[in-house]
């Protein structure tokens, strides 16, 4: 079983939206498009995304920490919102565990979005149906393209290769390496939905080191520690010629 | 949640419509062991016909809750999974055993069919009444389990939810058939006003446990769970966008804490203390025209009562938008 899914490193996202906007520009004009707007250049722009890339802070000033969070659909293993979907418009591919959602098929009833926990699903109010990331599933099973290309946009886009993306139930593939080896995490683990996505945290490198361990105690060049003059001053043996 | 007007009036409208229904047949089957003095086919035809209008103005409202209500036909195809498709099932039975029961007291084809132990005898409005009562309690269950299934929205997920939905029904549908008893000065508008009461009060034990548990609310998931950063001062500085989107209209109701509880006292003095007050005034006072006001008022705190519903879930995914800087 193929289990296809990001791997988002948050120790090396600088929130940049470059994933926001590329996702925007491929699925928009792909098969999960057209991604439609609202007011784009008006007082109250909204629109469709799939990707979103929020900010949070960690601490109090000034002993705090900037966390750049990407939040998109996490392709859960056992995905609560295909279940609710009363027309079957809401599915889990077979062969790569990408949850999709039928355009075709989608009343636009929004129950699939009231079952999800982490709000992934919008309505696309243009086009009123449910929309959600696809992993670019046009891109990844294109088998025209070159195998370095089949990976969605998001992935291809960003700067500081924070996003990875391969299968997580391959224990040798890059993202199951990353997951066991670099502490990742899944997003709001207690419903047991089992989210394919992971994250991995902040690291940082740190050694244990006592402060008696930066004062070397046998130095023989400290000053302190040469022979300290004879009483009685010094004698002929101590001057040098 | 953000309350849909669309699901708060098909919910109360069928929910009259079903207890309308199950009034009318409570009202035949003690009709058939004596206990009421029989009525007459008419008031059982215009009954069934009020209660059909009150189920087809339900789904005539969610359409509006739907983008694609052209393709609404395929949500009857998930029946395994979902609740929501089973209703889509069962809200169309439940309307076709409500029609035939109309019709066949219409129609006058109450002759028994054959009769039970000698002294049932069984015609083809109590074939129907009985598949129709079976189907109106399925359909209140389909209802209730839509929200009651969220596991996530804690507030909903409860077997109150459902208790809520039968009780409050039934009590607003046993109201609506003393309120028409009245209007027909029928014999039967202290039957239907006791069952309406005694539907209100257990409407009112099971709503005021849903209240009292969704009092003191926490969610199970902490913002530390929701993004995987365990830091005990952690705050949002952005949303991923500034203008808004289907993530803050649809899980936030955006009203103030004092609206709410205005609307809690609202519906909690006009689903369950004035109807009750209004149908004993009208008991001791013999008036015709209290019933009909206690239904109204009743079915106006309803609409509250279930807009307040919306209000009290709280959406897990509301952890991701909760402040912009």
């Amino acid at each position: 079983m193929t289990q296809l899914a990001l791997v988002i490193d948050l120790n090396v996202c600088v929130g940049c939206h470059a994933c926001v906007t590329s996702c925007k520009e491929w699925n928009t004009s792909g098969w999960a498009g057209p991604m439609t707007d609202q007011r784009p250049y008006g007082e109250d722009p909204t629109g469709t995304f799939f990707n979103r890339v929020q900010t949070y802070e960690a601490g109090v000033f000034p002993h705090t920490e900037t966390y750049h969070f990407p939040k998109s659909c996490l392709h859960c293993e056992d995905p609560p919102c295909v279940p609710v979907c009363p027309t079957g418009a809401s599915y889990k591919r077979e062969d790569n565990g990408v949850v999709l959602v039928d355009y075709d098929k989608c009343i636009g009833c929004k129950y699939c979005s009231w079952a999800c926990p982490y709000g992934a699903r919008e309505i696309d109010e243009k086009l009123r149906v449910m929309k959600k990331c696809t992993l670019c599933i046009d891109r990844i099973t294109d088998m025209s393209l070159p195998e370095s290309e089949r990976k969605p946009a998001c992935v291809l886009a960003c700067p500081t290769s924070a996003r990875l993306f391969g299968d997580v139930h391959d224990s040798d593939s890059e993202v199951s390496v990353a997951i066991r080896e670099e502490g990742g995490y899944a997003l709001q683990p207690e419903w047991g939905t089992k989210p394919a996505n992971h994250y991995l945290p902040r690291r940082k490198t740190r050694i244990q080191i006592h402060e008696d361990e930066l004062v070397r105690a046998d130095n023989p060049l400290k000053k302190e520690q040469l022979p300290t003059l004879p009483e009685g001053g010094e004698t002929l043996d101590d001057v040098a010629w | 949640m953000h309350p849909a007007f669309s699901v708060i009036f098909l919910t109360t409208l069928i929910g009259v419509g079903q207890g309308l229904f199950l009034a009318l047949f409570t009202g035949q089957l003690y009709a058939l062991a004596n206990l009421l003095p029989a009525q007459t086919d008419a008031f059982y035809a215009q009954g069934s016909l009020i209660a059909l209008l009150l189920l087809i103005a339900g789904l005539v409202a969610s359409v509006f809750h739907l983008g694609r209500p052209e393709r609404a036909w395929r949500a009857a195809t998930q029946w395994r999974t979902s609740w929501l498709s089973r209703e889509v099932i069962v809200l169309p039975a439940a309307m076709m055993f409500t029609a035939l029961y109309g019709l066949f007291h219409y129609l006058g084809w109450t002759q028994p069919l054959f009769v039970i132990s000698q002294t049932l005898p069984v015609d083809a409005t109590l074939i129907v009444g009985a598949l129709g009562t079976v189907a109106t309690f399925l359909l209140f269950l389909c209802t209730a389990m839509i929200y009651a299934s969220l596991r996530f929205i804690k507030a909903w997920h409860s077997p109150l939810t459902v208790a809520n939905f039968l009780f409050l029904g039934i009590a607003s549908g046993f109201m609506l058939a003393a309120a028409l008893s009245a209007y027909l000065s029928s014999s039967l508008v202290v039957f239907y006003g006791t069952w309406a009461v005694v539907a209100t009060l257990l409407g009112a034990i099971s709503r005021g446990a849903a209240l009292y548990r969704n009092n003191d609310f926490r969610c199970k998931i902490s913002m530390q769970s929701a993004i995987g950063v365990h830091h005990a001062k952690l705050h949002q500085k952005a949303q991923g966008f500034m203008g808004g989107a289907f993530n803050t209209r649809e899980f936030f109701h955006g009203k103030s804490d004092a609206l709410l509880q205005m609307l809690r006292y609202g519906f909690l003095l006009m689903v369950f203390i004035l109807p009750v007050l209004l149908i004993l005034l009208a008991y001791l006072l013999e008036s015709s025209r209290l019933p009909i006001a206690a239904f109204l008022i009743q079915y106006a705190g309803l609409v509250i009562e279930r807009y307040y519903f919306f209000t009290e879930a709280k959406h897990p995914q509301n952890l991701y938008y909760q402040s912009m800087a």
